[in-house]
């Protein structure tokens, strides 16, 4: 572990080398990811409030831009943008012609990944990494990942698998001090050669001892678990207890927050266009939510036309069908689904719901 | 898997109209041509700056050409249905999992399609018709709306001189028509499928299928012999934009073909 005093010298030696970087910054009351000039950008002295269906910053620890716990944003936007064009064509002799070239992505700086996130573009990798364009972006893409000192209420990242220390799949691992000072590690060449450019010092036993301490007992601190039952297993006996969806329904509104927030929540939709002319069409692919009726539309309807339905769909597909799909559960405990649920569902406390019917 | 998002461009060499609303279309590659399809997976289908559908390859599917029947029922069926020869349209894939062929030697082989479900049956037809003194039996029940729904109809006397068991069933009989009427279940009378040595393949619409699986069953055919081909919205057909979810499958990878024991759960919970 090295030490770094403030995070100037990762900004220049990042810039140097051709990186935009993006990590949280404040805007319009909450924490974005954005492009960031200076380390000035990061949101110092910030907290934030949360619990389900509320989200409010509060003042932090003015030296520290880590005291905060995942905003609306997730990562996935840098890997796999919405809206994006796939290609583009030109009407020809021979029917058409198509241009699906792309610019080379730009190389790119995920600053300040938390543990539970990095676990997310994980998950991705499984689900998309197959695909050119989101490989392309993968691998032009470097992360810094920050350990957690201060989970969130709505924080379940322990008991999802996870916890509050980043294990793998960061170039340079940082942990904040109270003193805004960093200890930094690498896990990757390009972060070795990263952090040996800072020419920063050793950090002594005592000063890892006590970073590591901080982080681990953030462990101890998560504001909700996920109850200790198989999910998988409980989700798939509770498949057809319509009564439980058709409750969930009331409280639903079907407004897809949820799926958008979701740092693993991956599907996307395809639109052809014209310009007036008919003589240039292209195609687009954004963002979509299984929440959306038209998602399962087959000719004649939707399959999944009721909300109950839909929510079941959301719920079992994170922690169920994921793992038959992908050899793992969808879901790294964010807590965001929670957070910017209008009305505020809590997914864990539905999933204790659904256990709960179990015993009763 | 081809996951290379540019459609490549296919030209219509004929239409012809298969029924009122659904025509066969055969297309060649204008650029180098895509894999070979089997019988049973399918591409998607674009036509230019209307839009892109799933449909399966039913007839030939080799590189150099494809074959395609299209039911117009929306803007971009309809645009391909309407695609006159001359015109242009564009194929992704070879998408999707395939009807396991071979079926097992000397087997009694059962076909069960439901309206355009003999479509994507269409190109196995043609392989057991190929092979078949390879099967003890080979039994291929079609069911229609109407006897003006009924594809292929022209095929059916090739068919029959060739060793199939050729069956055919209609809702609604029409001025003319001297075959059975109602549901192609009941075609199933008098098949003896060994049940140690048989296969069946079935695609029709979902609220067909099920009791086609159960009446098999009662014929002697075990499920766990008995292979559907499912429809579910899709749009990217290499299991990337998660609209063709049905539980754990994601259809357009893990099917459309699936095995019958698989689906039988999946289909039996509402709206999954
Ligand atoms: C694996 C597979 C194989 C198919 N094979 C054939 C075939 O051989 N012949 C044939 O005529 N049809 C086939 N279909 C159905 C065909 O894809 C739909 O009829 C077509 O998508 C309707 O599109 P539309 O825009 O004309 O109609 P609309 O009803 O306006 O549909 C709008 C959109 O919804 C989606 N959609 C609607 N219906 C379906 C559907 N049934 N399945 C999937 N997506 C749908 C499509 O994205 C479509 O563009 C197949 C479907 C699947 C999934
Ligand atoms: S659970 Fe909440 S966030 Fe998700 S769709 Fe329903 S109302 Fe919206």
């Amino acid at each position: 572990m090295f030490q770094l005093p403030d995070l100037d010298g990762l900004f220049a030696a990042l810039h140097a080398d051709g990186y935009r970087i993006v990590g949280p910054t404040v805007s319009a009351g909450a924490i974005v990811l954005a492009e960031l000039d200076r380390p000035a950008h990061l949101p110092y002295g910030v907290r934030v409030e949360t619990a389900p269906g509320h989200y409010r910053l509060r003042p932090g620890p003015a030296r520290q831009a880590f005291t905060h716990t995942a905003g609306p944003q997730a990562w996935k936007e840098f890997l796999q943008p919405s809206p994006e064009r796939l290609w583009r064509g030109t009407r020809d002799d021979e029917g058409f012609r198509v241009d699906a070239a792309e610019e080379p992505p730009r190389p790119t700086a995920l600053l300040g990944v938390r543990p539970c996130d990095l676990r997310a573009l994980g998950i991705l990798d499984g689900v998309l990494g197959d695909g050119e364009r989101y490989a392309r972006r993968r691998a032009a893409s470097l992360v810094i990942a920050v350990d957690c000192t201060e989970p969130g209420e709505a924080c379940f990242c322990v008991s999802a698998g996870g916890g509050p220390a980043a294990r793998s799949g960061f170039d340079i691992g940082l942990v904040e001090r109270p003193d805004g000072g960093y200890l930094a590690r690498a896990a990757t060449d390009r972060g070795t050669d990263l952090l040996a450019r800072l020419a920063a010092p050793e950090a002594s036993d005592v000063e890892v001892t006590t970073a590591r301490k901080a982080v681990d007992e953030a462990a101890a601190r998560m504001g909700r678990r996920l109850p200790e039952v198989d999910l998988r297993d409980l989700l798939t006996r509770h498949r057809t207890d319509d009564t439980y969806w058709s409750a969930i329904a009331e409280r639903c509104l079907a407004c897809a927050n949820c799926t958008m927030v979701c740092p693993t929540c991956f599907c996307a939709r395809v639109t052809d266009v014209t310009d007036l002319t008919g003589e240039h069409a292209e195609r687009w692919q954004r963002a979509d939510s299984c929440f959306d009726p038209d998602f399962s539309y087959v000719h004649g309807g939707p399959v999944r036309s009721s909300t109950g339905a839909r929510y079941r769909q959301w719920i079992s597909h994170k922690f169920a069908t994921w793992h038959d799909q992908f050899g793992g559960s969808g879901c790294v405990g964010c807590g965001r689904c929670v957070v910017w649920c209008p009305v505020g569902i809590d997914i864990t406390a539905e999933l204790h719901a659904l256990a709960q019917r179990d015993r009763s | 898997m081809n996951t290379d998002p540019a459609p490549h461009r296919y030209r219509v060499v004929v239409n012809r109209a298969e029924t009122p609303d659904t025509s066969t279309l055969t297309l060649r590659p204008v650029d180098a041509p895509l894999p070979a399809f089997l019988p049973g997976q399918f591409a998607m289908l674009y036509a230019f700056g209307i839009g892109e559908i799933p449909v399966s390859v039913s007839g030939r599917c080799g590189a150099g050409g494809l074959m395609h029947t299209v039911r117009a029922v929306g803007a971009v069926s309809r645009a391909v249905h309407d695609c006159p020869p001359g015109g242009f349209l564009g194929v992704r894939g070879p998408f999707g999992r395939p009807w396991t062929l071979p079926a097992p030697r000397d087997a009694d082989v059962v076909v069960v399609a439901g309206g355009l479900g003999l479509a994507p049956l269409h190109p196995l037809v043609r392989h057991l018709r190929d092979h078949r003194v390879r099967y003890r039996s080979v039994a291929v029940l079609i069911g229609a709306r109407t006897p003006d729904d009924l594809l292929y109809r022209a095929e059916y006397r090739r068919w029959r001189a060739d060793g199939l068991d050729v069956r055919v069933t209609v809702d609604r009989p029409l001025p003319g028509w001297n075959g059975a009427t109602g549901l192609v279940t009941a075609l199933l009378t008098g098949l003896r499928p060994q049940p140690g040595r048989c296969a069946g393949y079935v695609c029709g619409p979902e609220v067909m299928m099920r009791p086609v699986v159960r009446s098999l069953a009662t014929i002697g055919m075990p499920t766990s012999r008995v292979e559907l081909s499912l429809e579910r919205n899709m749009q990217c057909g290499t299991g990337h934009c998660g609209h063709c979810q049905l539980g754990p499958l994601f259809v357009c990878r893990d099917g459309p073909v699936v095995p019958a024991t698989a689906a039988e759960n999946l289909l039996a919970v509402r709206e999954l």
